[in-house]
């Protein structure tokens, strides 16, 4: 009961939180606390920073947790994108009208983004369904080489139904905003910690760490990556939703396997197998370019016409220099503020000094907390 | 059935240049388990050095075959040369790390050498020179061959070859393929694999460099990001021969080539628009590794417990 009441808290905080941001972002900001809003620029960049958290965490559940090496992320995506476009271009605004008859306009709107949301979710997952059983059963580069083709596939398919804007690109209604964009981040994050601290998430691991071992062990090795495959699909594909009616258009130039690659830099970048990691990659990929826009004038070279060639730079310096990623496989959370926990002798994770990523530890960590209490 | 051969021939040609390429994606990941996503840009890098030596030695002013053959070895030599440094500098400090890590530098590396062809040439197209005057044979009925496209088959095979007596008749050759078969071990055997592996890197960019200057000869259009989809397909053709074999890549440039044409050539009359052209190498890959998960040519690896 006290769980459900922290966590019926936190919920309650967390939207909260968002609203007001919501606000604030909006250009009218909260008047009536003498707050101003922030410029559309900001606004803009914290949604597609939210987006992208949504798309890292996500993806990191396959890539990281799993340790299947799937690239094809932004396939899904636009498959979330386009199914709820299509909806709501071609019948947004009926459904809307039909429904502001009961609940009243604003919930009306909410609903229709709900609904494209839940449908932008199903399709990409049935999507996810369909690629992950053939293409799973090949592994490493294989499988990486495979789930890039599927998703230009995807992309080239999609570019060739006139119905959807093919090459011209499709105006899309905007239903979403910060708060909808930030709601689902938070969700996307809360589902797929819980998934990774369930008797799953120990099975996706362990698949991460040696499939053949887990098999032995009698882990449906083949099940479990598609579940997790699935899961991560839909979670791009509610992320494609939140994009396109944000957006406002959509052009399959958004989708390819570039913007796969920048997921991937996130999730390795903000440290393979971490949650936090994925959300702080997302961060600094998404605010980085913008960063480097400002850069000044230097002997007469404008630094930031080379913002693209710093910003690979760095790539491949912070590669060199932190192979693991700013946060390898630790969270970043405020456990560190309790007192410590001591550690039985020996209990060291098999291969921590590998590199590899290892069995998250902090989750070892709160699990032992919470049979202590 | 003319233009049957016509489209067959037009296939060849670019899964010429698609072989040249994948022959370096295929040596790198044989040796060092690394997909190099930045070789399709050496591709582009190679087109553009012999660009400017073209330009720089005055060969686009008057055209031969002198000229062309200089200009072709030319910028072999230079794409070595950069396809060295980036292995000595991106990739050998992140080796001995996990594949994630070695493929995000490749990715970086990639981004690294478009971004900076943008800012040093502009993103704006240009005019590869016609180092040679080009003229078309006629075969029989209507289907005809350029001498361009005869030039492309005959450096493409004549470097196959090479690379093939390279790999099986020299030291230099036994020892990459000792460090293909286990890095380690070749170590041991007194091998030195840090010279093998700039060795491969060298070669690898000096096909793709050979395979930028013949696109440039066939379609005169460059720019730095050219070698973005040309380098995936590429790719797509070494692993659907089998990532690692070397006839293999070949194979599945050449196959890829042809499909293409043909899907652009004859796909209307089976109800696939010629915009599905870039699809076509995906969907035969997939089609492919689903009966063959190792290639068309590769041999599965027993994994051990």
């Amino acid at each position: 009961m006290a769980s459900f009441l922290k966590g019926l808290l936190a919920a309650v905080v967390i939207v909260g939180l968002l609203l007001v941001m919501n606000a604030l972002l909006s250009r009218e900001g909260l008047f009536g606390f003498g707050l101003p809003g922030v410029d559309d620029y900001t606004a803009r960049l914290l949604v597609f920073i939210g987006i992208n958290i949504t798309l890292a965490v996500s993806l990191n559940l396959i890539n990281g947790f799993t340790g299947q090496f799937s690239i094809g992320h932004a396939g899904f995506m636009a498959v979330g994108a386009y199914a709820s476009a299509y909806i709501t271009v071609y019948h947004g605004k009926a459904i809307e009208a039909s429904l502001s008859g009961f609940v009243g306009e604003t919930v009306a709107h909410a609903l229709v983004l709900l609904l494209v949301v839940l449908v932008g979710a199903l399709v990409a997952a049935l999507a996810g369904l369909i690629v992950g059983i053939p293409s799973l059963r090949l592994r490493g580069d294989y499988l990486a080489i495979v789930t890039l083709g599927f998703a230009e596939i995807i992309r080239i398919v999609i570019l060739n139904i006139d119905v959807v804007g093919g090459a011209t690109g499709l105006t899309v209604p905007g239903y979403a905003d910060f708060f909808w964009v930030g709601i689902f981040a938070v969700i996307t994050i809360i589902v797929v910690r819980n998934i990774v601290r369930s008797d799953m998430g120990r099975a996706l691991v362990s698949i991460r760490e040696d499939e053949l071992a887990a098999e032995a062990m009698g882990i449906n090795t083949t099940r479990y990556k598609v579940v997790s495959f699935v899961i991560s699909s839909a979670f791009a594909g509610v992320a494609g939703v939140l994009f396109a009616h944000y957006n406002k258009f959509l052009s399959t130039n958004d989708f390819t396997f570039i913007k796969s690659f920048e997921l991937i830099i996130m999730i390795v970048l903000g440290g393979m197998g971490s949650i936090t990691g994925a959300v702080l990659g997302a961060i600094v990929i998404t605010v980085l370019p913008e960063i480097l826009r400002r850069l000044p004038e230097v002997g007469g070279y404008n630094l930031a016409d080379l913002r693209l060639v710093i910003y690979s730079a760095l790539l491949i310096l912070t590669m060199i220099f932190r192979p693991q990623g700013i946060l390898g496989t630790r969270e970043f959370g405020l456990n560190w503020l309790r007192r410590p926990q001591k550690r039985p002798a020996g209990d060291e994770a098999v291969g921590a000094d590998k590199g590899v990523p290892i069995a998250e530890q902090s989750t070892e960590e709160t699990i032992k907390e919470r049979d202590n209490r | 059935m003319d233009t049957f051969v016509q489209q067959l021939i037009n296939g060849l040609t670019v899964g010429s240049i698609y072989a040249l390429i994948a022959l370096g994606y295929t040596m790198v990941y044989g040796i060092l388990r690394l997909i190099n996503f930045a070789h399709g840009d050496i591709y582009m890098v190679g087109a553009y050095a012999g660009f400017i030596l073209a330009a720089q030695l005055g060969f686009a002013a008057n055209p031969g075959m002198f000229g062309l053959a200089v200009t072709l070895i030319g910028s072999m030599v230079i794409a070595g040369l950069i396809g060295m440094a980036i292995e000595r500098f991106a990739y050998r400090p992140v080796r001995k790390y996990s594949r994630m890590t070695t493929l995000i530098t490749a990715i970086g590396m990639s981004l690294f050498l478009e971004n900076l062809f943008v800012v040093i040439f502009s993103p704006t197209p240009r005019s590869f020179p016609q180092l040679m005057q080009n003229q078309n044979y006629t075969l029989f009925g209507n289907a005809a061959i350029s001498k361009t496209q005869i030039l492309i088959f005959a450096v493409s095979i004549a470097l196959m070859v090479l690379l093939q007596w390279v790999i099986y008749r020299t030291k230099v050759g036994t020892a990459m393929r000792a460090v293909s078969f286990n890095l380690n071990s070749a170590k041991l055997m007194g091998i030195n694999t840090d010279f093998i592996i700039a060795f491969t890197f060298a070669l690898g960019s000096a096909l793709a460099a050979a395979g930028g200057v013949l696109t440039a000869q066939y379609n005169p259009k460059i720019d730095p990001l050219m070698g973005i989809i040309t380098g995936l397909k590429a790719f797509v053709a070494a692993v659907l021969g089998g990532i690692g074999n070397i006839p293999g890549a070949v194979l599945g440039g050449l196959l890829i080539g042809a499909a293409e044409t043909f899907v652009v050539g004859y796909g209307q009359n089976i109800g696939i628009p010629s915009t599905y052209r870039d699809a076509v190498a995906f969907s035969i890959l997939i089609l492919v590794l689903l009966f063959r998960p190792a290639g068309l040519l590769g041999s599965t690896v027993q994994e051990k417990v």
